[in-house]
């Protein structure tokens, strides 16, 4: 892409911005950026939660929230596409430039079939008959890979798994022969094997296809994978580009550098098999749904299938697994959030289907942490009241003052200040928010911890402070930590003994240098492929 | 710890509630509706005792008058009315004079005047402070004088000769205070029900939901009858009717919230700390769903209000000399065709009320609005 004259710009973003008419005043999200993507090339838009990069393309493809208002030039070959009417608009969105999703489980109909979804544009825009349309269908089921297409086709939604469904959505952007792909972080929601599958489906279509793919992502693995050139974005800036090599071995911004070595590091010694045990499951068993009855048919599914595992002081296990492995049932299971069968001893005592009020007194020394940060603090409490809660249940002696002591104590164990205290969730960010959670498990002073994807939805520089953070609780506190992520570079940074789970069963198990380094089963393998090599994966193809 | 932590002011913040609230004062049209509503609350309290009638008195002289901004009675009604409460009396009079307020009746009789007959006038609405001057020496002779009073009906009278202005604020009063506290029973026992319903789930659920259904599948109006033949009418009785029926919606809608919130993580987490099920439904529960709760409220106080109507108009609701606004109306269509004025006001008078009731419950969702958070 040395030649780039006019003929080869394909979409050409010049000096956009785009503001929000808030409650709270006027929010700038992109503040001047230009950009550009030539023909056949791959670009990525890379940045941080909030940064502005999915706004530049919702303002290009008219697909702004109400209260939003873009000024600039998008360019479509050469013509001014921004802020045009729909109907002239129309003719080029969906056609010539199209977008997937993050979401491919909300973005396709749940009341149609996948044939219908994908014939109706062809007929509609295309004048294809619906035997004709029919026949695309099938083609672009194909070409996308769908295993046996000429099924699937009759198939609604729910039928069809997640990367089955970002296939589809793929080739409902591929319909048309489009010359730009946008592809607004299509991989985010998908498990790491999955993710490298469609990936490399992407990269294969588009060297059979020819078009150019603006990709916006967070993932700098994937881009360094994935991209020709990269655009940074930071603050609703352009914090610099350049060719993907050149920005991944020479950046030239400090952000970028963050940015870089913000992959989560370093590793933790294993614990001496003399450490006291703290938790320990024995052939737990955790089974949803209902058993047959006098009517009703027997609808039972076993989420976690007979697993051991045992827990140390000061260890930290890591249990890694696709969506739907069970990993995070078993967690529950463990902390008795959900009925289990088999035994879990804590303590040298059985405490598996133990009473709500038996098992309360055990309470403070096992917590948990969850996924979502916005999702796990009440909204309508303070921060204080957030963290003092436990206190209530557990230490019903102290007065208000003790109790705001521990909790301002809390909140400094976990870097934030007490005058944070009452503020409310809402009032924080992702990270932020993460450390209340962890502040309101450790004000009870815990023993053990799980931790369910407690950096999944944080940015990886924040992950990485949160990773610190957590660490450094562990070391002062004598923590244990039951580690559950998908995300196998902060499993591996954070954890001593590692147990990768697939449909409720641990099919390896072992000390974290060992798993990660030496994998024994195939699946562990094709995960650490999809993880630490994709390039390798995507030449592959 | 150091004490700095304590030292240090801590920051304030700013709660879901206080934004919504800045939200809400954005919105003209609820703003507007919340003071209408405080004003309608304000003449509901302190309207009655200020009127100028009480919604009791009853005026037989003005019955059905028209509203009028002058006073009555009206100059023509003046001396036919003073003929016709004297003929009693069984005397002759003279020319009857009306000057600065006060009537002047000369009057004759073949027999003695008996001065107690000034009693005839006074017992009209008309006349006040009658009195029998310049009886002649015969006592044959004299010269009635009464003044004349001034009565204002703004909103005219009804059927039995009482000022509707009156009768309008004690209406309003007690079509207020059934809303109210209809729907804070229904509120109470709603959330309470709904939130334990659906925090509990499995068979307790589906017990307390079935119950719900069956309460449901009970004829409303064939209830309120049946209630008002065992315990007479009376309207503590018709909040607890009205407000135990409304309730069902209430729990349905908490309980679905409850489902919903039941999943997210907080819930766990508190879960997970150990707490009770009764304080997690009281701290996490019932807080996120006053929300939706709210804003449910405000579309209940009108239902509620017009449901009272309704009993009225049946014939089921308060009982006279109180009346509510469904009442009014009523009794305005019965004679929409000589007297208007009788289902204009009070109809006007609900209408504002129900509207700013609406306006208010569609900025309170649009203020509430969780997509925001």
């Amino acid at each position: 892409m040395t030649d780039q004259t006019n003929q080869d710009r394909v979409f050409e973003v010049d000096d956009i911005h785009v503001t929000f008419d808030t409650p709270d005043g006027k929010v700038e999200a992109v503040r001047g950026v230009s950009l550009h993507v030539d023909r056949g090339e791959t670009v990525a838009v890379v940045g941080e939660s909030g940064s502005g990069k999915s706004q530049i393309m919702m303002a290009a493809m008219g697909l702004l929230a109400s209260n939003g208002r873009a000024v600039g030039a998008v360019r479509y070959r050469g013509q001014n596409i921004l802020n045009l009417p729909p109907g002239q608009l129309n003719k080029l969105r969906g056609a010539k430039i199209t977008m997937i999703f993050q979401e491919p489980m909300t973005s396709l109909d749940p009341l149609y079939t996948i044939e219908d979804q994908l014939s109706e544009p062809l007929r509609v825009h295309g004048g294809l008959t619906r035997a004709q349309a029919s026949a695309r269908v099938l083609e672009l089921l194909r070409l996308v890979r769908i295993p046996d297409p000429e099924r699937r086709m009759k198939s609604y939604p729910y039928e069809m798994s997640g990367g089955q469904r970002q296939r589809v959505m793929i080739a409902m952007a591929l319909a048309n022969d489009p010359d730009l792909l946008i592809a607004d972080e299509p991989t985010t929601a998908l498990d790491v094997t999955i993710q490298a599958e469609i990936l490399r489906l992407l990269a294969e279509l588009q060297r059979k296809l020819g078009m150019s793919i603006l990709f916006i992502t967070h993932d700098l693995g994937i881009v360094e994978a994935f991209a020709d050139r990269v655009y940074v974005m930071r603050q609703g800036r352009l914090e610099e580009d350049g060719p993907t090599a050149r920005i991944f071995h020479a950046p030239a911004t400090d952000y970028t550098r963050m940015l870089l070595a913000a992959e989560p590091e370093g590793e933790k010694p294993p614990v001496p098999d003399s450490a006291p045990v703290l938790l320990q499951g024995q052939d737990v068993e955790i089974t949803f749904g209902k058993p047959g009855g006098f009517l009703s048919k027997s609808n039972l599914f076993k989420a976690v299938k007979g697993v051991d595992l045992t827990l140390r002081e000061k260890q930290t296990i890591g249990v890694v697994g696709e969506s739907g492995s069970g990993k995070s049932t078993l967690g529950r299971g463990l902390l008795q959030l959900l009925p289990a069968a088999g035994r879990v001893i804590y303590l040298g005592r059985d405490i598996n289907g133990l009473t709500r009020q038996a098992m309360k007194q055990h309470r403070d020394g096992l917590q948990m942490v969850f996924q979502d940060p916005y999702g796990s603090l009440s909204p309508r409490m303070t921060v204080s009241e957030i963290v003092t809660e436990g206190l209530l249940v557990h230490e019903p002696g102290l007065t208000r003052k003790e109790r705001a002591a521990r909790a301002a104590q809390a909140l400094e164990d976990v870097g934030l200040s007490g005058a944070m205290r009452n503020r409310f969730p809402h009032e924080f960010s992702g990270g932020q928010r993460q450390r209340i959670a962890i502040a309101r498990a450790v004000v009870l002073r815990p023993r053990v911890i799980v931790l369910d994807e407690p950096t999944s939805a944080l940015d990886r520089s924040v992950q990485k402070q949160v990773i610190d953070l957590l660490r450094g609780l562990q070391e002062e506190h004598a923590l244990s930590y039951i580690f559950i992520s998908h995300d196998l570079a902060v499993v591996r940074a954070m954890s001593d003994y590692v147990m990768v789970m697939k449909e409720g069963k641990i099919v390896e198990e072992g000390p974290t240098a060992q798993i990660f380094d030496a994998p024994q089963q195939e699946y562990t393998h094709s995960l650490m492929r999809a993880a630490f090599d994709l390039k390798s994966l995507l030449d592959a193809g | 710890m150091t004490d700095t932590a304590f030292t240090d002011a801590a920051v304030g913040g700013r709660s879901l509630w206080a934004t919504a609230m800045m939200r809400l004062r954005r919105n003209r049209a609820a703003m507007a509706s919340i003071f209408v509503l405080a004003l309608l609350g304000v003449l509901a309290i302190f309207g009655p005792p200020l009127a100028p009638h009480s919604y009791s008195q009853v005026y037989p002289e003005f019955v059905k008058v028209r509203p009028s901004l002058a006073p009555y009675p009206q100059a023509e009604q003046v001396i036919p009315a003073a003929e016709r409460a004297l003929s009693r009396a069984r005397v002759e009079m003279g020319e009857i004079v009306v000057e600065n307020g006060t009537v002047h009746i000369p009057i004759s009789s073949a027999r003695e005047i008996d001065p107690r007959l000034a009693r005839y006038l006074e017992r009209s609405d008309i006349f006040s402070g009658a009195q029998v001057a310049e009886l002649s020496a015969d006592g044959k002779t004299a010269t009635v004088t009464a003044e004349v009073q001034q009565l204002y009906f703004l909103m005219g009278t009804d059927a039995n000769g009482r000022d509707l202005l009156a009768r309008i604020l004690i209406s309003l009063r007690i079509s207020l205070m059934i809303g109210a506290l209809a729907t804070a029973v229904a509120l109470v026992i709603g959330v309470a029900y709904g939130a334990t319903a659906g925090f509990l789930g499995g068979r307790i659920d589906n017990l307390m939901m079935r119950f719900v259904d069956i309460l449901y599948s009970l004829p409303f109006v064939f209830f309120v009858i049946l209630l008002v033949v065992f315990f007479g009418r009376n309207l503590v009785l018709m909040f607890l009717a009205v407000g135990a029926v409304e309730w069902l919606d209430m729990a349905r809608i908490v309980r679905g919230q409850t489902l919903s919130l039941r999943r997210r993580e907080f819930v766990q987490a508190a879960e997970a700390l150990g707490v009770s099920s009764g304080a997690i439904i009281r701290r996490h529960i019932v807080p996120n769903t006053l929300g939706t709760v709210i804003i449910y409220m405000t579309l209940l106080i009108p239902k509620v209000i017009l449901l009272e109507s309704f009993l009225s108009f049946l014939g089921l609701g308060v009982q006279e000399p109180l009346t509510s606004l469904g009442v009014l109306i009523s009794e305005g269509a019965k004679n929409m065709r000589n007297a208007p004025f009788m289902l204009f006001f009070p109809a006007v008078t609900m209408t504002i009320l129900l509207f700013a009731l609406n306006f208010l419950g569609d900025g309170l969702r649009d203020a509430l609005d969780p997509k925001d958070r």
